[in-house]
């Protein structure tokens, strides 16, 4: 008996996925219309490789690794922010919180420069097919980072106004997924579009 | 019924359902034109009969949904409506304009019309869909302002529920986006452009949010499954249709004049379109299957469960088949075109006013829950006759446009436009044999508010 109900206690607390379900659903969506993306480029790439290799030589590897270890190292606050709620730390959930975000804000400077870069250039989507999906992918992701630090920013305020316990935090799971999934995006993005030759 | 302002909703539905009938009539005419081409010619020639029928659709629509909103805002609010004076104003308003401009339509040619109503001012006629004279226009814009600011205060004095703010932001973008009729540059492409941004962002844009928050609202009532449960499956849905939607809008500007990136974004995004319709069919049944009770409405549940298939298979579904612009370089334009949108229409938008009138109506009328058993069967019947008539006249198109795209388009040896319209007249009998049958079932739909009104409400089945 007292097994049982340990067993259920162990199932409440590691409940899978992590927050809400209809965030799942939505993650499961947007990759779908990324995945689409990406196999799209993968095939357009194969009509003409010399196209796109020489068009990539063009980018700036460096900005985007600076923006991967960024996103990598947000996605790392946003797990300690989410270990700290489940200690019911609420202020240091707050603090991971906050440097998550400020993390998002470095990515979209750095992305910034580097469209402008492009612009002054005068390279844009019409360039050709490499520029094409370089800037439609990059921009689609650009505007998820966005999202993300939007709901971010909304965990933050409710963890600040005392809205989550170690019990029961799925509002911020669900922030989390969500941003997870922005960084997963950018990983593959990445190697695909800055690096595979 | 729970607040008295709500009652304003109730001309609004009738007037929808009066001028629903005038579009079935005028279909019925266009579609025998179809194939006896001087019918009614020349009191009524072909291009007035699309004009009528196709802006009828749209006006009773926009009555659908602002009665729509008129009841359901109060209600999620929990307050009276900030103004009914005004609401019943621009009942007659609008009602007064839009009879107006539909004779206009049949009365005069239009270009006469065009002069009476002095739109070389400001030039906006002339335009697929957007027919109505500039000042018919001018008049839309200041009732929507009003119905904005009503709804609008009624929502700031109430409770705010994300059903309400939903559908407010999907009115908002529906008023927002009309503003792109007034825009008519000279240069036909950008014309061809924005002209899309009023039809395109309506349909497949803000006019979901407004589905998606009526559906909510009947399913919360009808369902009793706790409100944060649909809130959520709302927010998700609306997410996906705006993604894809407003994006999805290249699917229009393959073959415009627009860069060519259009085809590859109009196809990529245009095909997740249906996800949103799909996730609504899933939320429908979901939600029934999981009631807290019987609501003794059914034929209301019914039209809930039916608008969320049908919008799926007409606007999912037919929008996929030619919406990637490899396939749309063959169909652009034929009568594949006309039956989807035919059955999205009819699915999506048609079903989602008759749902809120089935739910509405009878509290309406004095009824506490809903009409008698007897008044229910009718309707039902009626969903029955008219969605299983839509599903043919949708079929028949289908065809007619499968062939018209391989003779016409398709084959080695192409044939012209007229000879193969000839080929495909058999398709366009049929249809019209459907069209006949929509008729009555609308004639059925509208016997339904008569029948059975002395009789005792239905109980909840057990």
């Amino acid at each position: 008996m007292i097994n049982d109900t340990q067993n259920n206690l162990v199932i409440e607390k590691r409940k899978l996925p992590p927050g809400d379900f209809a965030i799942w659903i939505f993650i499961m969506a947007e990759l779908l219309v990324f995945a689409i993306l990406f196999a799209t480029y993968a095939f357009t790439r194969a009509g003409d490789v010399e196209l796109f290799n020489a068009s990539q030589l063009s980018l700036n590897q460096n900005f985007a690794l600076i923006n991967t270890l960024t996103l990598i190292t947000s996605s790392y606050f946003v797990v300690r922010a989410v270990a700290a709620m489940r200690e019911d730390k609420a202020k240091n959930c707050f603090n991971w919180l906050i440097a998550a975000i400020f993390m998002g804000l470095i990515f979209l400077v750095v992305k910034s420069i580097e469209y402008n870069h492009h612009y002054s250039e005068g390279i844009n989507m019409r360039t050709n097919q490499f520029f094409m999906f370089y800037f439609a992918l990059t921009f689609f992701h650009f505007m998820h980072v966005v999202m993300g630090m939007v709901i971010l920013g909304a965990n933050a305020v409710k963890t600040r106004a005392g809205n989550y316990t170690s019990e029961n935090h799925t509002g911020l799971e669900t922030g989390a997924s969500y941003w997870h999934m922005v960084d997963m995006v950018w990983l593959i993005l990445f190697p695909l579009i800055y690096v595979m030759r | 019924m729970t607040y008295q302002s709500q009652s304003v909703a109730k001309p609004y539905f009738i007037a929808a359902i009066g001028l629903f009938i005038g579009q079935i009539l005028f279909g019925v005419i266009l579609g025998l034109q179809y194939v006896v081409g001087d019918f009614m010619f020349p009191e009524i020639p072909f291009n007035v009969a699309r004009m009528v029928h196709t802006n009828l659709l749209i006006v009773w629509l926009l009555f659908g949904f602002m009665g729509s909103a008129y009841y359901l805002i109060p209600e999620e609010s929990e307050t009276e409506l900030w103004s009914p004076a005004l609401a019943l104003l621009m009942f007659w308003i609008f009602l007064v304009a839009g009879a107006a401009t539909i004779l206009g339509y049949l009365l005069v040619p239009y270009a006469t019309l065009a002069e009476i109503t002095m739109n070389d001012l400001l030039p906006t006629m002339g335009r697929e869909f957007l027919e109505q004279p500039t000042v018919t226009k001018i008049g839309i814009v200041i009732v929507a302002l009003a119905f904005l600011l009503n709804i609008g205060m009624t929502l700031l004095k109430g409770r705010k529920t994300a059903v309400s703010l939903v559908m407010f932001i999907g009115l908002v973008g529906l008023a927002v986006f009309f503003l792109f009729s007034f825009y008519n540059p000279e240069n036909l492409v950008k014309d061809k452009y924005y002209w899309w941004f009023v039809v395109h962002l309506w349909v497949e844009g803000v006019w979901e949010l407004i589905m998606g928050a009526i559906l909510a609202f009947v399913l919360i009532k009808t369902t009793g499954v706790d409100r944060e449960v649909i809130e959520k499956w709302l927010y998700v849905i609306i997410a996906m249709a705006l993604i894809s939607g407003l994006i999805g809008t290249g699917h229009h500007f393959y073959w415009i004049g627009t860069p060519e990136y259009w085809q590859w974004w109009g196809s990529i995004f245009s095909a997740m379109e249906p996800i949103p319709f799909f996730m609504m069919t899933i939320f429908a049944f979901n939600m029934v299957n999981r009631r807290r009770r019987n609501h003794p409405n059914q034929a209301a549940v019914l039209w809930a469960l039916g608008t969320s298939v049908m919008a799926f298979l007409g606007a999912g579904v037919w929008g996929f088949l030619h919406t990637l612009a490899p396939v749309n370089y063959y169909t652009h334009g034929t009568q594949i075109t006309a039956a989807h949108g035919h059955m999205a229409f009819y699915g999506a938008y048609v079903m989602i006013v008759l749902t809120m009138i089935s739910y509405a109506m009878p509290l309406l009328r004095g009824r506490t829950q809903a009409n008698s058993n007897k008044s229910q069967v009718v309707e039902m019947w009626s969903f029955w006759l008219m969605t299983v008539s839509m599903v043919f006249i949708t079929l028949f198109l289908t065809g007619a446009g499968v062939l018209q795209t391989y003779m016409q388009r398709y084959t080695e040896t192409p044939m012209s436009f007229m000879e193969v319209q000839d080929k495909i007249a058999i398709f366009y009998w049929l249809r019209e044999g459907a069209g006949v049958v929509f008729l009555i079932g609308l004639l059925l739909y509208v016997s339904s508010f008569f029948i059975g009104q002395d009789e005792p409400e239905a109980t909840v089945p057990e």
